[in-house]
């Protein structure tokens, strides 16, 4: 049952084969049992059983508020939960209980969604691995999973197996963990320069990061105002969509949504592509992309192709500015976003009290970590009076010229770009942490965050296993408020490619009933 | 640059909550942005200040003071600026702040002050207030001051610092309100004359409904920047006094500063480019504490807020609903009477001496007394002008009391006026029942002139027997008069008063007597 998708499980709970309390007690104990993975920080329990019950009781008075009733869910940890611990993974908010939802958070809740938990990030969403949270990392559990296991037991690995595990990506790479474990069957993440996509990618799950401006980023502790977007994850294109549909919309607490109405939408099965064009921006060729990864993209292009699909190559001139340019805009919004955490109004407050000033010093010296307190740093520097128009206003310049490279390229025809979500499949942990935050970051964001910068949609949908067994995700990437076109363009895909479940059963052998799934034939693309 | 028109982030400013590691609680500027092609307030050309000439120990060199201000002015409404907690005067400490006001992490746009620094609502507009000169003050001049810019921005918090227990108390009832800040360029030249610019600024937003502008309440904040130079050269190092939020104040305070800065050069001294404060126990500016270095508030634009955009007639896209948008044009169309006009009209229609005129809108609560006091009376409007600027004003002033805390109404004085129109009694009695009126709250006029009976003898007849009689009983005046002495018939006048109690009118006595003495 916890295999299933959303929609299937939905309609499980409508024809009574599972109960919501069911269902939730399911996930609950999944969550028990891949608690090593690190992919929840706060696990709702109490909450989630009351509001499974409450949700029991409108099924059994015919009552149900729709799809999303008694579906577990889980939100990013940077998303404020009412009466929930909100800790962005930083000590900066340890212990600090929300009083309001965020608006997405009241929407799904409006919706009977079940809670599970917050799931964990790197702190304050600032990361490209989940592994600088001040909880720890988050562990990708496809290093688990029988067919990575299978592919690398040849290979002489270190002593100790455990410590090869892999990373999650990130940032939300506890939503996308989630996901990919079947303890929940949607969550939120949050997307600024690739934070849901990325994991999506390593995870073999999809993560769609909606236009900017269609859902309420109110209650979404902001990383980047101009580019935050609440992330949706799920196990298929078609739940992506539903939770869209419930989210999507104006929100007068957030003055950058979008005052047209939004309503719910079913996305229709495409048969034919004919009338499709698909770019291919030739910049997105680096050198740093692994063969396997440009291997499958170009398989997927020819996949469009042959069904008909007119697949052109195209061109974003200004692509390989995008990733300093979001550096500078990204750390000089931190600088400002992070001047709340003073220490005075919530949150971690130091013990040192000779003065006010020295109170906020110390607090925030010990609230932040090495990674935020650089950003700020850097932010802080790039709007000097003496650097403002040299680096903050040069770099607002540069984004209107990536926002106009998309224009341009859909104005000339084409209806979706297709490139990769990530450089390569997940890396481990030792492996990834022999660079600095930085560094990754700015590798890891390359395919992603050129896409906030423009505040188009786009998705990473899983597209096959690498050589080493491990997920490789694609990315879509639409018109500005094209999200339904995008996501039905990413289900054609979906359904093409057939990408394999996880098979987790050696990782958890007592509970292997869980995963009475099928196993899917395997992957038309696979290598 | 222009750190007199930064907003932001310091604890000594006014106590923003906001400066955390030297002031990394940014402002953020251009927060709504604006947009308006067509007309907006005519840029002026600028008098040069007056030279105000300093006695100097030598008694050599002239100086000239160069004041510029920075207004604040708290905007007239029952929510702040982006949050719906109320704006109320002395409520209890952080009793109206929202989610959104205590910037909890999540809340948009919060946690940062937000200003339209750099792209403000109104520019190049200007001031024009008057200066009463000479001996009487009775010359009225005309003085322009440029307004570089107004813009809109959320006050900040307030902090109390208690220096003996190094304790910091902090209200958020204020973070978070409207302000609107009017930056005038440095086009005055004393303590007088931005003190009268900030009383005709204030005078037109109480007239336009834009702020309440009661500095006691701390609705009008006053910064100045003064400079002292020679003539002819360099404008000098200037300072910025912080926190003129006195009217009584505000002009002691930039001229003490001025006579200070003056008095450094002289004794061979700098200035420096510091923040100051007026200690008003002490009669002088002193250096702020916490205000050292430049600061640097590090604005950016901020994203969460959609720009205002600003149309006229011309510039209005075609099927907008009206609701929805802002039209200068019909603004300006809606604008009420400003002072100015309001000025213009006591003259035209009351004979008012212009002079006069400034000193009924200069006093709160005056003009709206004075139109009261005609709306009642059949008197002149001189009389009634003289009557409130000479007795009024002047018993107010005695008592240190406000107009609306006067123990006279209008309508008591209204009815004094007529009493004194229509000759029933004396204006000397007149002044009489005002004093009474005055002390005895809640007598009518009639009343306490038929208590004190002095109401004006009309029956002619019995004058005539006490004039007769005065006459009979003073015969060595009598006889003075007749042989020419002009000044005699005054003491005659005089001593029929005192036989009537002062109940006759001197002219109706002066021609009875004239008449006596000829027959």
């Amino acid at each position: 049952m916890l295999g299933r998708t959303l929609r299937e499980v939905s309609a499980a709970l409508k024809q009574g084969q599972i109960t919501p309390t069911e269902l939730c007690q399911k996930c609950l104990s999944l969550i028990k049992k891949t608690k090593f993975l690190n992919a929840y920080i706060t696990v709702s329990e109490e909450i989630a059983l009351k509001q499974a019950e409450e949700s029991e009781k409108r099924y059994k008075k015919g009552h149900s508020l729709g799809d999303l009733d008694g579906i577990p869910i889980a939100v990013k940890d940077n998303f404020s939960t009412s009466g929930i611990e909100t800790t962005c993974a930083s000590n900066m908010l340890k212990g600090y209980v929300p009083p309001y939802n965020a608006t997405v958070v009241q929407k799904l809740l409006d919706q009977g969604a079940v809670l599970m938990g917050k799931t964990n990030l790197d702190e304050f969403a600032m990361g490209s691995g989940s592994t600088d949270g001040v909880f720890g990392p988050v562990k990708n559990p496809w290093s688990y999973s029988k067919q990575y296991r299978e592919k690398t037991k040849h290979k002489a690995r270190g002593e100790n197996e455990d410590s090869n595990w892999l990373i999650t990506g990130g940032s939300s790479g506890g939503s996308a963990a989630a996901v990919a474990t079947f303890t929940c069957f949607a969550a939120l993440g949050s997307d600024t320069g690739g934070s849901t996509r990325n994991p999506a990618a390593h995870c073999g799950v999809v993560g769609f990061k909606p236009s900017y401006g269609l859902v309420s980023r109110h209650g979404l502790i902001p990383l980047v105002n101009s580019m935050d977007v609440p992330g949706i994850l799920t196990r298929c294109v078609d739940d992506a969509a539903i939770v869209l549909g419930m989210l999507a919309g104006h929100d007068p607490k957030d003055s950058t949504t979008v005052q047209d109405p939004v309503k719910p939408f079913t996305l229709p099965s495409l048969t034919d592509v004919s009338k499709l064009c698909i770019g291919i921006p030739k910049e997105y060729l680096t050198p740093e992309l692994s063969s396997e990864v440009q291997s499958l993209w170009s398989k997927a292009a020819n996949l469009f192709e042959s069904e008909g699909a007119k697949v052109i190559e195209v061109s974003l001139p200004h692509t390989s500015y995008s990733i300093v340019c979001y550096h500078v805009l990204c750390t000089s919004e931190v600088a400002s976003n992070m001047a709340r955490f003073d220490g005075l109004e919530y949150g971690h407050r130091c013990d040192i009290d000779v003065s006010t000033e020295a109170m906020y010093a110390a607090t925030r010296r010990e609230g932040f970590n090495d990674v935020v307190r650089g950003r700020i740093l850097s932010g802080n520097f790039f709007l000097l009076k003496e650097n403002y128009e040299n680096y903050f206003i040069k770099a607002q310049k540069v984004r209107r010229l990536i926002a106009n490279d998309f224009v341009n390229v859909f104005n000339s025809g084409v209806d979706v770009l297709l490139t990769p979500t990530t450089l390569s499949e997940a890396v481990p942990y030792q492996e990834f942490i022999k660079e600095d935050n930085r560094t990754r970051s700015a590798q890891d964001d390359i395919f992603t965050q050129a896409v906030n910068m423009a505040g188009l949609p786009a998705v990473s949908v899983p597209v096959a296993l690498s050589n080493q067994g491990l997920p490789v995700g694609l990315q879509f990437i639409g018109r500005a408020f094209h999200d339904q076109q995008l996501l039905t363009v990413a289900k054609w895909f979906e359904k093409q490619v057939q990408f394999p479940v996880t098979q987790l059963q050696e990782l958890m052998d007592d509970c292997s009933s869980v995963f009475e799934i099928e196993k899917l034939a395997s992957v038309s693309l696979k290598q | 640059m222009a750190a007199p028109m930064l907003r932001g982030c310091c604890l000594a400013r006014r106590g923003a909550l906001a400066c955390v590691d030297g002031g990394s609680r940014h402002g953020r500027g251009a927060a709504i942005g604006c947009r308006s092609s067509g007309k907006r307030g005519q840029s002026s050309v600028a008098q040069q200040p007056l030279i105000t000439a300093q006695k100097s120990g030598k008694g050599e060199h002239k100086w000239a003071a160069v004041v510029g201000l920075e207004i604040h002015a708290q905007i007239s409404s029952n929510s702040k600026l982006f949050s719906g907690s109320q704006v109320q005067f002395a409520a209890p400490p952080n009793s109206l702040v929202s989610f959104f006001d205590a910037s909890l992490p999540g809340t948009l746009p919060a946690g940062y002050q937000i200003t339209q620094q750099r792209l403000p609502i109104a520019v190049n507009g200007s001031l024009e207030y008057s200066v009463c000169v000479g001996k009487k003050r009775s010359q009225v001049i005309t003085r322009t001051a440029r307004i570089k810019q107004i813009q809109l921005e959320q006050d900040s918090g307030k902090s109390l610092h208690d220096e003996l227990r190094s304790q910091t108390l902090i209200d958020l009832n204020r973070a978070g309100v409207g302000l609107l800040e009017v930056v005038l360029e440095p086009d005055m030249s004393c303590g007088e004359e931005a003190a009268t610019a900030v009383r005709e600024l204030q005078l037109i937003l109480q007239a336009l409904g834009t702020s309440q502008a009661n500095m006691a309440e701390g609705q009008l904040r006053v910064d100045a920047n003064i400079s002292v130079h020679h003539p002819g050269e360099p404008l000098g190092v200037r300072t910025e006094v912080k926190n003129l939020n006195s009217a009584r104040f505000l002009a002691r305070a930039i001229d003490s500063e001025i006579e200070r800065q003056i008095n450094e050069l002289e004794n061979g001294r700098e200035i420096l480019n510091e923040t100051r404060s007026f200690d008003c126990k002490l009669g002088c500016t002193i250096p702020m504490r916490d205000k050292e270095g430049k600061q640097d508030y590090r604005f950016m634009p901020e994203p969460n807020l959609p720009p205002l955009l600003l149309y006229d007639t011309a510039s209005l896209p075609p099927g907008a609903d009206p609701q929805q948008v802002i039209n200068i044009d019909r603004i300006r169309e809606q604008l009420p009477e400003l002072p100015s006009e309001t000025r213009e009209q006591l003259v035209q229609q009351y004979g008012m001496l212009p002079e006069h005129s400034f000193t009924i809108l200069n006093e709160v609560g005056l003009l709206e007394f004075f139109q009261n006091v005609i709306k009642e009376t059949r008197a002149e409007p001189k009389k009634v002008t003289s009557w409130i600027l000479n007795n009024f004003l002047g018993f107010l002033k005695q008592q240190n009391l406000a107009v609306n805390e006067s123990p006279v109404t209008p309508s008591a004085l209204a009815e004094l006026l007529n009493l004194l129109d229509r000759k029933a009694i004396s204006s000397s009695a007149a002044k009489q029942v005002f004093e009474e009126l005055w002390r005895s709250k809640g007598k009518t006029p009639s009343q306490i002139v038929s208590e004190k009976q002095l109401e004006l003898m009309q029956d002619g007849e019995a004058l005539d027997q006490v004039c007769l009689a005065v006459m009979e009983e003073h015969p060595q005046v009598v006889l003075a008069m007749k042989r020419g002495n002009p000044r005699a018939i005054n003491k005659l006048i005089g001593l029929v008063r005192k036989a009537t109690l002062s109940r006759a009118d001197p002219t109706v006595i002066k021609e009875i007597l004239e008449k006596k003495l000829s027959s």
